[in-house]
């Protein structure tokens, strides 16, 4: 009873909390301690409700056991996560990007091309591509290499569609302003059509960042070597072992934040110009 | 209309890269064969042979296309429409699961937003939170939520639907917060006038002005959807679904059941946001939006 009245409780004073912070004028700290708070807040309830009702852990395990977890097999998660986020999803992602921006910047000289290429593009984004992925753990193998390959094929459509569509973000007023300098086809690309797609290119970027970690965690089940975080959540839910799923997932959603977050700290320094970025804190 | 040929240029090229890779990696298996019979390949021997092997690294689209003509049309003519071999028994497998999700993640997605537009308290500290969710690859939590679903006793469509739900209630989120604040002050200042109460300006000004936001999550949504069904499916061993479908393909190395199954995902994919599509143009059309 006690820790059902603590998760009231936690709830109240959380709660009350946050309504205090949203009556005052936004700065920077509120927009950081809100969700701290109630993230903290749900964190408190989640232990309570599973001490006081007496779910068993193997459905759902408390938080303070998943950090223990999470602590005492620090090495294993170290491995899982070599293996399928530096190996499989980051050298896809590194592919994928840099082949679909080449793409798109050949493509772009052909408008015939284009006019075709962007409707099958968006088609294609749409589609659950993750299906391919038994089909290239049967051409590539195993190991972290057909991981890539999945994560290559995810992020590419995304990433053609956003990069073409940038290249053409600019004004016949620019356009016409390079050929008064003079400048060529190479000239105006990367002096004035490549810096206005950045945003673009950006949008594409952090979309993929999600399905880079996505394609590599599921194409593992379609098969893996005994490492891996993909594989490490399925056999563990085979197991009953709740806890050291719960710690995977505490991984991927740390790897995914940093994935991203690094993107969108790069996307800040390099268009600091776009109206988008500025006067933003 | 004017972009038909253009389409149908790129369409034809992905068709005939796909007829020469085929021709490329199924050409090993059709060597080992020949020599094993002793017989030398000419090179129409080896295009007929790569393009008709039973288990081929990539089987061409002519093969894919019969084996869906098999599992679906032959066996509606032959009355055997439903049945467990037949695609369209697992597509509307994954069709409801996903369906059920869409629904629900709509319906979440929607009264998430409400209360992140009309209360601050939420709008500070849940919305920073919605957008975290998705940088997350939450699928790897698709194997959990079936296992424990099914512990307590929940299993069948509602896992599944568990799954689409989540991945399609953030688009809802994000679009519908943006569509429900789209009024702007004038509009707003004008329901005051007329002293509208705060229920009339959400039915009569705000909701209706969300509504292009609404669809363009819809579309986002409902492909997602999809995906997390058919993920779904795959930890519950194969059982049925395009998903399983998919694993049990792989299990066995059926790799025309893999793509048929794929390309019938792909259909579904298309299916669905063509419909959306259309409910949007007749929508907005009414409203006089479009």
């Amino acid at each position: 009873m006690g820790w059902l009245l603590g998760a009231v409780a936690a709830w109240l004073i959380g709660w009350q909390i946050n309504s205090r912070l949203a009556r005052r004028p936004l700065s920077r700290a509120t927009a950081f301690a809100g969700p701290v708070i109630f993230g903290l807040t749900v964190i408190l309830i989640w232990e309570c409700l599973v001490r006081g009702l007496d779910i068993s852990p193997v459905l759902l395990p408390p938080p303070s056991q998943i950090i223990q977890t999470f602590g005492a097999s620090l090495p294993l998660l170290w491995r899982d996560f070599v293996q399928t986020v530096v190996k499989g999803a980051l050298t896809g992602y590194v592919l994928g990007c840099s082949a679909a921006v080449l793409l798109a910047v050949a493509i772009d000289r052909f408008p015939f091309l284009k006019r075709g290429l962007l409707p099958v593009g968006s088609f294609m984004a749409a589609l659950p591509i993750i299906g391919l992925a038994p089909i290239l753990v049967m051409w590539f193998g195993f190991d972290w290499q057909s991981k890539a390959a999945v994560v290559v094929v995810m992020v590419f459509f995304p990433m053609l569609v956003n990069t073409v569509e940038g290249l053409s973000d600019t004004g016949a007023m620019q356009r016409d302003l390079m050929r008064t300098y003079a400048a060529g086809y190479w000239k105006t690309l990367f002096k004035l059509r490549l810096p206005a797609a950045m945003p673009f290119i950006f949008n594409g970027l952090k979309i993929a960042t999600t399905l880079a970690l996505i394609g590599a965690i599921v194409a593992e089940f379609f098969g893996s070597p005994t490492k891996g975080m993909g594989f490490r959540i399925s056999i563990s839910v085979g197991q009953l072992a709740m806890d050291l799923v719960w710690a995977e997932i505490v991984v991927a959603a740390i790897a995914g934040s940093a994935f991203y977050g690094a993107i969108a700290l790069l996307e800040k320094t390099l268009t600091f110009w776009h109206p988008s970025q500025r006067g933003r804190m | 209309m004017r972009n038909v040929l253009p389409i149908l240029t790129i369409v034809l090229a992905i068709l005939a890269i796909w007829y020469a890779s085929a021709i490329a990696l199924n050409a090993p298996w059709a060597y080992d064969k020949a020599k094993r019979a002793n017989i030398e390949l000419s090179a129409t021997d080896l295009v007929r042979d790569t393009w008709s092997q039973k288990k081929p690294k990539l089987p061409v689209p002519h093969q894919v296309a019969s084996e869906i003509w098999d599992t679906t049309g032959a066996m509606v003519l032959s009355g055997r429409g439903f049945s467990k071999r037949s695609l369209i028994y697992h597509s509307w497998v994954t069709f409801s699961a996903t369906i059920l999700g869409f629904a629900l993640g709509t319906v979440l997605g929607t009264l998430l937003a409400v209360g992140i537009v009309y209360n601050r308290t939420m709008d500070l500290s849940v919305m920073p939170w919605v957008i975290t969710s998705q940088t997350v690859p939450i699928i790897a939590i698709a194997p959990m939520i079936i296992v424990v679903l099914n512990a307590v006793g929940i299993s069948g469509l509602l896992p599944k639907a568990m799954i689409s739900m989540y991945l399609s209630f953030f688009p809802v989120v994000v679009g519908m917060v943006k569509g429900l604040r789209s009024p702007d002050a004038m509009q707003l200042d004008q329901m005051r006038t007329w002293n509208a109460s705060a229920a009339q300006t959400f039915w009569r000004l705000r909701l209706p002005s969300s509504m292009p936001y609404l669809f363009a999550s819809l579309k986002v949504g409902i492909a997602a959807s999809l995906v997390g069904a058919i993920v779904g499916e795959l930890p519950t061993g194969a059982v049925a679904g395009l998903g399983a479908r998919l694993l049990a393909g792989s299990y066995y190395g059926q790799t025309v059941q893999i793509w048929s199954a794929l390309l019938t995902a792909a259909a579904l994919a298309a299916l669905m946001v063509g419909v959306i599509g259309l409910i949007q143009r007749v929508t907005l059309k009414r409203m006089g939006m479009a």
